[in-house]
């Protein structure tokens, strides 16, 4: 396998043998090992110094199923640190299939307003991938849902894509890297961290893969890969969490509204109380009766990408049975639901299909809101206000400009204290005061408030991997240190972060995910080594921040998180500085 | 004495009429548990998950008080 380098400076691209200290890695471990080697800590996101790394997981490409994960990975604009955001996607799986292990995309076109495309196929009498620019400025400016047909038009059916939406043409700090779903849409996206504006910022718009005739991913041992898959997928097949019709088949993510809701930690109108009086008529249960209403029918869910067995992707319909969105996440759900006061599905439905239109990540964009409502741009609760501010980011008005630019940076700019974010990186859909070692994550982990980085929410609330107290302080450092360095290996093996609720409850499906990454690798890695791996790709991220001016004086949530008691259970984050340091430092 | 009990994701099929996270009215005899409560209501005991005590969790041997708002969960996750 190679790794490509498409310089945009002056549209070249070359093929590199694999350097041997590489081999072993994929997905995060991959960008986030060459983005803290090649990228200058100090230099500006959206400057030429800056590089976008994509790398797909160690298993991705081959028959493994939940696998099809790509990982992105450069200096963010939004944070200022190293960023990974990874998605699923058919492109996750035809870039190895293509041969290559990364695709680095590096330098700055000197031409201000054009944008280009590159073509990647598989040039059988050449024996390697064959790339080729040409010219998409005619796709700039314009709804996603409305060009992503025009690609597949001009290079074909069974292509796959990846790109920016005007979001990342602007360089919002909101912006994130789209690529398509199963049914052609530009909705799954590498969504956090602003990494659409570096690809903006190299005028790079799409970048179009066409796997056919491609050799695949080379699979050192086949038997003891075929076991590890096998274990896996009884896992996965067995479990009430990630079974058919299981919660997530049935109920989607956004099932997680009505028990964060419960447990008082579902953040509301920009993080003013831990419950939302509209909760259950948006959650989960509500998006599966109104489908079925609507559709006069029952509508499990589908997989965001080839190979997924848990199928957790949601479509809501309106009254007539056209659809609204595909998928409405907990997320997007939470953000742009709850969290600026409006209780209606359609208008959440409308949002997300904006911020998939527009480039944006929905959950910065409802963080960001929540703020902006409560700075007043538009009061709580006023669904056709959200909607036109969305517009605005999409049209780049100057207020779209401020919103685009991030939770953080919006809400110094409207003078806001309240303002829910680390390292400038709006905070997801569980309240720190509530749920104390989700708290810790968000603020220590390398990548500014994320609630994958360190899902400690598996046991602190749904009784995944044991049960701890949500609302104790307690072991709860040392949780979320465990959560960060085994997820910083999951999300280098290609796997979906989902996989997680059945292997930290069955232990053959941990066995079975180290055996498909040995049986693909040639390697013979112990459990224990996944989380000594883990480790240090996270030690290379924190190393990067460092080098960057990030310091452990920025691991801290917002001073209103410390002061201000959250309704209903009255908490304040009481998580010391000292137990947050040793996040880091006792990895 | 009265517990007040909702139920959330696929729990509200064991029970005729309840809707989910709609509150409904359970007598129960003085001093009865969390557990007590699932056995009444016919709830599968692999079916039930978490179980909040006015918004705390707690286990099955939780002595039930008089207007404790209870909410139980069947096996669910996200993110």
């Amino acid at each position: 396998m190679w790794f490509l380098r498409v310089n945009m400076t002056d549209r070249t691209a070359k093929l590199e043998e694999v350097p041997d200290q590489y081999k072993n890695l994929g997905g995060r471990g991959l960008t986030s090992s060459l983005v803290a080697a090649e990228v200058p800590p100090l230099c500006h996101p959206l400057g030429p110094n800056n590089k976008l790394v994509f790398a797909s997981g160690i298993i991705t490409g081959t028959p493994a199923n939940t696998s099809a994960r790509v990982s992105v990975g450069g200096k963010s604009p939004l944070t200022g640190g190293i960023k990974e955001a990874n998605a699923g996607s058919s492109w996750a799986q035809d870039l190895p299939s293509l041969g290559i292990k990364a695709l680095v995309v590096e330098g700055q076109p000197k031409e201000k307003g054009k944008f280009w495309g590159i073509h990647i196929a598989w040039d059988a009498a050449a024996g390697k991938p064959k790339v080729e620019f040409f010219d998409a400025t005619e796709y700039a400016g314009k709804d996603l849902y409305d060009v992503f047909p025009k690609v597949y038009e001009r290079f074909g059916d069974k292509i796959s894509i990846a790109g920016c939406g005007v979001a990342g043409e602007f360089k919002y700090g909101n912006s994130g890297i789209v690529f398509n779903d199963m049914s052609k849409r530009p909705s799954r996206y590498a969504g956090r961290g602003g990494l659409g504006a570096v690809l903006g910022s190299k005028g790079l718009k799409w970048i179009v893969l066409d796997e056919k005739g491609s050799p695949g991913v080379p699979i050192a041992d086949k038997a003891l890969f075929e076991q590890g898959r096998k274990k896996m997928n009884d896992a996965l097949r067995t479990h009430d969490i990630t079974k058919p019709k299981g919660g997530l088949n049935t109920y989607g993510t956004a099932v997680l509204i009505n028990i964060m809701n419960e447990a008082g930690g579902l953040p509301t109108k920009n993080f003013s109380s831990g419950r939302f009086d509209q909760a259950a008529q948006i959650a989960g249960e509500a998006i599966f009766e109104g489908n079925k209403t609507r559709l006069g029918k029952e509508l499990y869910n589908h997989a965001c990408s080839p190979g997924c067995i848990i199928q957790c992707s949601n479509t809501w319909h309106d009254k007539n049975g056209k659809e609204i969105a595909s998928c409405v996440e907990y997320e997007s759900d939470w953000s742009l639901g709850a969290n600026c006061g409006i209780g209606d599905l359609d208008a959440i439905g409308e949002m997300v299909k904006l911020c998939n239109a527009y480039g944006l990540d929905t959950i910065e964009t409802g963080a960001t809101l929540g703020v902006a409502m409560e700075a007043g741009v538009v009061p709580f609760g006023d669904a056709k206000g959200a909607i036109n501010l969305v517009h605005e980011m999409g049209k780049g008005t100057p207020m779209g400009r401020i919103l685009g630019a991030g939770t953080g940076m919006a809400g110094q700019v409207l003078g806001m204290t309240r303002i829910p974010a680390v390292k400038g990186q709006g905070m997801p859909a569980y309240e720190p005061r509530a749920v104390k070692g989700i708290g810790i994550t968000y603020a220590t982990s390398t990548m500014g408030a994320d609630h994958t980085a360190g899902y400690t929410i598996a046991p602190e609330i749904l009784g995944v991997s044991g049960k701890q107290d949500p609302l104790s302080p307690e072991g709860k450092a040392a949780l979320s240190r465990a959560f960060q360095a085994t997820t910083a290996f999951i999300d280098s093996s290609g796997h979906c972060l989902f996989i997680a609720f059945a292997i930290l409850d069955i232990a053959s499906g941990f066995e079975g995910m180290v055996e498909e990454c040995n049986g693909v690798l040639g390697t013979n890695w112990t459990g224990d080594d996944i989380v000594k791996l883990g480790g240090e790709i996270l030690k290379k991220e924190r190393a990067f921040n460092q080098a960057a001016g990030i310091t452990d004086k920025h691991d801290r949530v917002p001073e209103f998180m410390k002061t201000e008691p959250l309704p209903p259970h009255n908490q304040v984050f009481d998580i010391s500085d000292a137990a947050l340091d040793s996040v880091y430092g006792e990895l | 004495m009265i517990a007040r009990v909702r139920l959330f994701a696929n729990l509200v099929q064991y029970c005729p009429g309840a809707k989910v996270g709609q509150p409904f009215d359970v007598e129960l005899a003085a001093g009865g548990t969390l557990a007590d409560l699932i056995a009444h209501l016919k709830l599968p005991r692999d079916q039930v998950k978490v179980i909040f005590v006015n918004g705390i969790g707690a286990p099955p041997d939780h002595v039930i008080q008089p207007g404790d708002e209870i909410g139980i969960f069947s096996p669910i996750g996200g993110g």
